[in-house]
Parts: C-alpha cells; sequence; structure tokens
C-alpha cells in the first residue's frame, strides 16, 4: 500500500525516503557497564573514572548485573526474543574519546534479537516498526572544543557507560514516523524505569539512517527482501531532540533527491546534522570506510542467562503503555486519543487514575489533560512534579457532577485552588461560588428582570429565541453561580413559553 | 587467504602502527605463512562441534550495581602525556 503522503515530489517525478533507526539509551544504573565507577552528570571532569575505563594495562572488565537485567527487561518491552546466550564483541577503532582504542559492544551475539513495536500516527492510526536487536555496549568519553584553538580536552567520566542500542528494520517512512517511533521507545523505557529517557542530556539519542527510492520501490523491496530495490543510506549521528529528527531528515532526502536528479549518485557515508544551520554534513574524520575488525573479547565469557531469570523478570514488568491505553479505553470509556494523550507519560496516566476513581472519567480526562497540562506546562514543569493533588481534581469534578457549581465556574475555582488557596470544596465554601439552586432566589430575579423590562418581556413571546437575552441577565445578576437549567425551566414558566 | 603489501599497509594503519615501506612485503610473508600454519585447522571436522570460546568452563562473572570506584583524578591521568583542571589533553581533533 502507497499512500500519496509518503511521497515527495521531484523534478523527474515522484521518490519515497526509507528510514531505519538506532536508538541508544543509557541505562539508568549506578554503575558503568564493566567498571564500579559511577555514571552520573556534572561531576568534575574525569572524577568518574576508573582505570578500567581509562584502559589502564592489565584491567579486567566485569559485567553489571543490573545492566543485563535492564536489557532483558527492555527486550521484553519490545516485545523481543531474549537471547540466552550472548557475547560481547570489541570494536576496534581510535579516537581520542576511547581511551581502550576498542568499544565493548554485543555484534554477532546480542542480547535481545527480533521484535515489533506499534506506533501510533499522527491520524490516530497505527504502524509496526520491526526491532532486529537491541544490545548492550559501552558509551565514550566527551571531547570538549572550546577551551583552547590548538587542543582537544578529554573527559572520559561518559566513558564506559551501560547503552543500549535499539536497531530497527527500514520500516519508517516519513520524518512523522520516525519521531513518533522514537517517542513510542521513549515511552516503553520510561515505563520500564530502564532509561531516564532525558535526551536533553543526551540520554537517548538516535541516528537515523536515511535513503530515498522512486516511488513504488519500497513495496517491491517488501515483497521480495532485496535490498537493491533501496537506496544507499546516509547515517545521521546523535540526534538528540525530535525537531531536530524531523528537520534532519527533511534535509537529508531532500539533498540525496536533488543529487540523484542531476545524475548523480549516493556516497554511503556518516553526516552530522548541524542544527544552527538546519542541514546535515560529511563527517570528515569519518570519510575513510570503517574497517572496525569486530572479534569476541577474550576478557569476557559468554553471557548465559536462566530461563527462570527472565521468566521473573517478565512477571514483575509493569503495565506497558499499549496495554494501559487498552485499559482507559475499555475501563473508563475514553476515546483512542484521549487515552493515548494519557499513557505518553507514566506520571500522567497514574495522575489520571487517581482522580477517575468514581468519577466521569471524560470530565477528569478532561481536565487532566487541558487545564492541569497547561498549567504545568506553564510553570515548566511535568506531572512527575506536580504540586496539585489528584484529590483536587477529583473532587473539582465531584463538584460540577453533583451540581454544586457549574462548568464555567469551575474553571474559576480552579485558579484559587492551583494558587494554592486549599480544596476545591473549600474554595467554593470561601467564595462564595456555590451554584444558586434555591428557585425561590432564582425566581425573585427572573421577576425583578421581567418587571424591570416589559417590552423585552412581551417580545419573547414572538420572538422566542430572546430568552437569551434574560438568561444572560440572570446570571449577571447571580454572579454566574444560577444552575443554567434551573434559570431556563423558570424563566420559560414566567415568560410563558 | 592471501595477504598482500596493500593489506598490510592497511592494518597497520587501522592499528596505528607506523610500518615502513620496505617493511610491507616481508610481513605480508611472514603473516601468510602463519596464516597458512592456522589455516591446517580445516583439516579437522568439526560439524556439530560447539565452538569454545574460553579454556575457562565457568560461567561470566557478574558484578552489583554499586560504585566502588572513581574519584582518583591523579591516577586516571597519571600517564597522560598532556593534562589541565582534570582533562586529558589531546592534538585538535576536528569533527
Amino acid at each position: 500500500m502507497t499512500e500519496n503522503s509518503k511521497l515527495i515530489q521531484g523534478r523527474t517525478g515522484a521518490w519515497e525516503i526509507v528510514m531505519g533507526l538506532e536508538i541508544h539509551a543509557q541505562v539508568a544504573s549506578n554503575a558503568k557497564l564493566f567498571s564500579g565507577a559511577a555514571v552520573g552528570f556534572g561531576a568534575g571532569p574525569n572524577e568518574q573514572v576508573s582505570l578500567i575505563d581509562a584502559g589502564f594495562p592489565g584491567m579486567l572488565p566485569t559485567l553489571n548485573k543490573y545492566c543485563v537485567e535492564q536489557a532483558v527487561k527492555s527486550g521484553l518491552g519490545l516485545r523481543a526474543q531474549i537471547n540466552l546466550k550472548s557475547q560481547f564483541d570489541r570494536k576496534n577503532y581510535f579516537y581520542p574519546d576511547l581511551p581502550t582504542g576498542y568499544q565493548i559492544s554485543q555484534l554477532y551475539h546480542p542480547i535481545v534479537g527480533e521484535g515489533v513495536v506499534e506506533v501510533e500516527a499522527e491520524d490516530g492510526s497505527f504502524f509496526n516498526v520491526g526491532i532486529e536487536r537491541l544490545h548492550l555496549e559501552q558509551d565514550a568519553g566527551k571531547l570538549i572544543h572550546d577551551l583552547s584553538p590548538t587542543e582537544s580536552y578529554v573527559d572520559l567520566n561518559r566513558a564506559g557507560t551501560a547503552l543500549m542500542e535499539i536497531v530497527s528494520r527500514p520500516d519508517i517512512r516519513t520524518p512523522e514516523e520516525a519521531v513518533a517511533y522514537v517517542k513510542k521507545i521513549r515511552t516503553i523505557l520510561i515505563y520500564l524505569g530502564t532509561c531516564d529517557g532525558d535526551m536533553e542530556k543526551g540520554n537517548l539519542r538516535a541516528d537515523v539512517n536515511v535513503s530515498v527510492c522512486r516511488a513504488g520501490n519500497y513495496d517491491k523491496f517488501k515483497e521480495t527482501g532485496d535490498f537493491s530495490f533501496l537506496g544507499t543510506r546516509c547515517e545521521i549521528k546523535n540526534v538528540n531532540s525530535f525537531r531536530f529528527i524531523s528537520q534532519a531528515i527533511q534535509y537529508e532526502a531532500r539533498r540525496q533527491i536533488e543529487i540523484l536528479e542531476d545524475g548523480g549518485s549516493i556516497m554511503q557515508e556518516t553526516r552530522l546534522f548541524d542544527a544552527v544551520k538546519g542541514e546535515t554534513r560529511s563527517m570528515r574524520s569519518k570519510e575513510e570506510a570503517q574497517d572496525y575488525r569486530y572479534f569476541p573479547d577474550p576478557d569476557l565469557l559468554p553471557l548465559v542467562l536462566e530461563q527462570a531469570w527472565i521468566d521473573e523478570i517478565k512477571a514483575s514488568l509493569p503495565e506497558l503503555p499499549d496495554d494501559k491505553r487498552r485499559r482507559f479505553m475499555s475501563e473508563y470509556g475514553l476515546s483512542q486519543y484521549d487515552a493515548g494523550v494519557l499513557i505518553s507519560e507514566q506520571a500522567k496516566a497514574d495522575y489520571f487514575e487517581a482522580a477517575a476513581k468514581g468519577r466521569d472519567a471524560k470530565l477528569v480526562s478532561n481536565w487532566v489533560t487541558n487545564e492541569v497540562s497547561a498549567r504545568l506546562a506553564a510553570d515548566g514543569k511535568d506531572f512527575s512534579d506536580n504540586p496539585l493533588p489528584a484529590a483536587h481534581v477529583a473532587q473539582l469534578v465531584e463538584l460540577i457532577e453533583t451540581n454544586v457549581i457549574s462548568s464555567k465556574i469551575a474553571k474559576e475555582v480552579f485558579d484559587y485552588v492551583w494558587n494554592g488557596e486549599g480544596s476545591p470544596a473549600e474554595v467554593v465554601e470561601k467564595h462564595g461560588l456555590k451554584q444558586v439552586t434555591d428557585t425561590g432566589a432564582i425566581e425573585k430575579a427572573v421577576d425583578e428582570i421581567i418587571a424591570a423590562n416589559p417590552d423585552k418581556a412581551a417580545a419573547v413571546a414572538e420572538k422566542p429565541q430572546a430568552i437569551g437575552w434574560f438568561v444572560g441577565q440572570v446570571m449577571k445578576a447571580t454572579g454566574g453561580k444560577a444552575n443554567p437549567a434551573a434559570v431556563n425551566d423558570i424563566l420559560k414558566a414566567k415568560l410563558g413559553l | 587467504m592471501a595477504i598482500d603489501a596493500a593489506t598490510v599497509r592497511k592494518v597497520a594503519h587501522l592499528a596505528r602502527i607506523k610500518t615502513p615501506e620496505d617493511r610491507l612485503e616481508p610481513l605480508a610473508q611472514e603473516l601468510n605463512g602463519i596464516l597458512q600454519w592456522i589455516e591446517q585447522l580445516d583439516e579437522v571436522d568439526v560439524q556439530g562441534v560447539e565452538p569454545m570460546t574460553s579454556n575457562v568452563s565457568q560461567p561470566l562473572r557478574l558484578r552489583d550495581d554499586v560504585v566502588t570506584d572513581g574519584d582518583r583524578v591523579a591516577d586516571v591521568l597519571s600517564n597522560a602525556p598532556k593534562s589541565a583542571d582534570g582533562f586529558f589533553v589531546v592534538p585538535k581533533v576536528v569533527e
């Protein structure tokens, strides 16, 4: 199936983009993958480095069990196969951020194999992205170029930190799909607690492999599995925000199409995204075709896992986003869209559930996704540091449900509650915001207004819709607190409608 | 598998081992000799035999996720030809 939205029109015809992503997710561990040095952010240069990380002669790596567990957990969350036997390999290259001269990774026997992730597109439809593998590997150190004009400074604090590299199949077709896929992986990992997903700190980043081919060729590739139907790909390294992912892909696809339409060919290479210029450029240092000379790391025996341990981890998994979305739809009667917005953030979903028990769930969902979300965003916060107790939202909705306040007044109540004036019930009491359901008081207001406006009252008999003016006047007279349904009923009776 | 001087040059470069031009040909011959010697192993039928990855018959030892190391900047930098303010200092790397 080729939807037109996936095509890009060039000068010589239509093209389509094909992408595979490699996501690097930092394992949320205390210590590094193979050493006892701390993992963290903000320490002084080289303070979180052991002699193993620094590549001192004779130092031997010892694998962190917790990191293995997190990789297994993530694999289960991606509905992927867990390999009971895996092996670490050395990927050899020289660069000043890699003191050992090799990165310990898993090329031949990764800990996690094939899986599949269901991703929701912007229009609410779903598409599947195949997962080729997830493997454990070490991060490199950090180079700082702006401290000296002639030298680079090296901080190895990040060197040896555990990363999970999640490699997708070339199943991603548009910049929007790429962003939706990364968001989905991020949400799953945050739910599992295996990675904090903090993209600003670089704890989750993506390499995007982009290629373009003539319209229709992707389907031929899908039918035959023959990669020659696809174009040559370029890898854009370390894109660390959703906006940049989208921008980098758009630029790169356009660049490749222009080269091909001018009769040129694409060179397989690694490119960097320049966020300031909004373009990708070749990484000169890696122009030479890489030859990593992988081989099994002789310092590390194969990693053999017990099925019983995998089962134990599986039994301890939290409810995953997909399951939560389905449950929110069936249990609370929410739409797919509303459920999707709520589950996108685990803390938001938990907050909703805490407030929704026994209440009108749709109403609670609206308050959570509109007012509460907007206030948090304005304060630069999210649901994990939400100062407003869920019980307050529940009480506010209860006050609306039981006609104590109108929806309109509820916004006013919410303002007071947000500003710390107490619970919704306290605020309603304190500011006298209770809806007037006392028909005597409403009748009195109606009588006064009809008496003061006999001409308008007469006109209503001819033009029933003019009753709206009277409703407005009564609401004004009662400070907006009159129950609108009661006002309508009384007006109709008094005006003889 | 035959190794020529060009392959030796490439491998030497990847390993950052400085190798004079006049050593490339003799090295290629030496390496070919070693490879031929090892290729004798191909004569053994290993059908159905599990590859032996180590001569140590024990499971991989694992470590608990606790911080036991670090805070030793002076040790870490002790072999560095140049350092400043806790950093290693290397010739400019251009990306």
